[in-house]
């Protein structure tokens, strides 16, 4: 998977390099070429994992966006409504993802996105503590994480 | 036109940051007030400097700018966590309106040691 995007990168200065020109623009605009030969060759040479796995990527940061919009306007409402009428909890949360790395992401993703917040994760790496600032249903909330952000890092990362 | 467009957008960034300082003041404890502090702050800080970067329209500004967002994307969560953390751990009591609380008695000792659900 990196072998190809390293490729990809070499492919970009080698088009830098007959065009004698090193601008930024032209680095990315060899990329950009460079990728679509890649593409081209997707059958025979077995490129088209890596173009997947960046549109799965790419999914995930525009998700991610979108999470993070509506999570600014609930919180921006919940601050500005009159009264205090929320009812925040803490919950945990089963981990599917078990590495490290993926559990960081889950967390930073959960702590941007509408009315949660990761506390920590216990020792043996297997429950995340969630605050929520208002919940309602929490098998729901669960199902949510499950079916969305961490069903997509396990598909873009694995 | 798109002077026009990107002041829009910075009062609605610095509206979103206004909105932070409030959170912060009007939420009753210390883990609603991180949601606030971490989402709106974050968002109205990161959309104000995609509109410099878009504003000044060359590529080394542009790129510093957009490196800020990243930074304050990957800082912001962390530092929210580790403050509840930080508060749980030294026992502040969550808001009396807090309706269920599954962190309870799973703080083994006043390190942090965290046990999970099911033990």
């Amino acid at each position: 998977m990196n072998k190809i995007f390293l490729i990809n990168v070499l492919l970009a200065f080698t088009w830098c390099a007959v065009q004698g020109s090193f601008t930024f623009i032209n680095l990315i605009f060899g990329f950009l070429i460079s990728s679509a030969a890649l593409w081209l060759i997707r059958e025979q040479f077995g490129t088209s994992k890596y173009f997947n796995r960046t549109w799965l990527i790419i999914g995930l940061i525009f998700l991610f966006l979108k999470e993070l919009f509506l999570s600014v306007v609930r919180v921006a409402w919940l601050v500005l409504k009159p009264g205090q009428s929320y009812k925040p909890s803490f919950i945990s949360y089963p981990l599917t993802v078990d590495s490290p790395h993926e559990i960081t992401l889950l967390a930073n993703l959960i702590t941007l996105t509408p009315g949660t917040l990761s506390v920590d994760v216990s020792d043996d790496n297997k429950t995340l503590y969630i605050h929520c600032i208002d919940v309602e249903d929490v098998e729901a909330l669960r199902k949510d994480i499950r079916d969305g952000f961490e069903r997509k890092i396990l598909e873009a990362l694995r | 036109m798109l002077d026009i467009f990107l002041g829009c957008l910075l009062i609605a960034a610095a509206i979103f940051n206004l909105i932070a300082a409030i959170g912060l003041l009007r939420l009753p404890d210390v883990y609603t007030r991180m949601h606030a502090a971490s989402k709106a702050g974050t968002f109205g800080s990161g959309l104000m400097l995609v509109t410099i970067a878009i504003h000044a329209g060359e590529i080394n500004i542009a790129s510093r700018a957009l490196a800020g967002v990243a930074f304050f994307l990957l800082t912001a969560p962390i530092s929210a966590h580790l403050l509840a953390r930080a508060a749980y751990v030294a026992g502040i009591e969550p808001w009396s309106g807090t309706v269920r609380d599954d962190l309870k008695g799973h703080y083994k000792d006043k390190q942090g040691h965290l046990s999970s659900d099911d033990d």
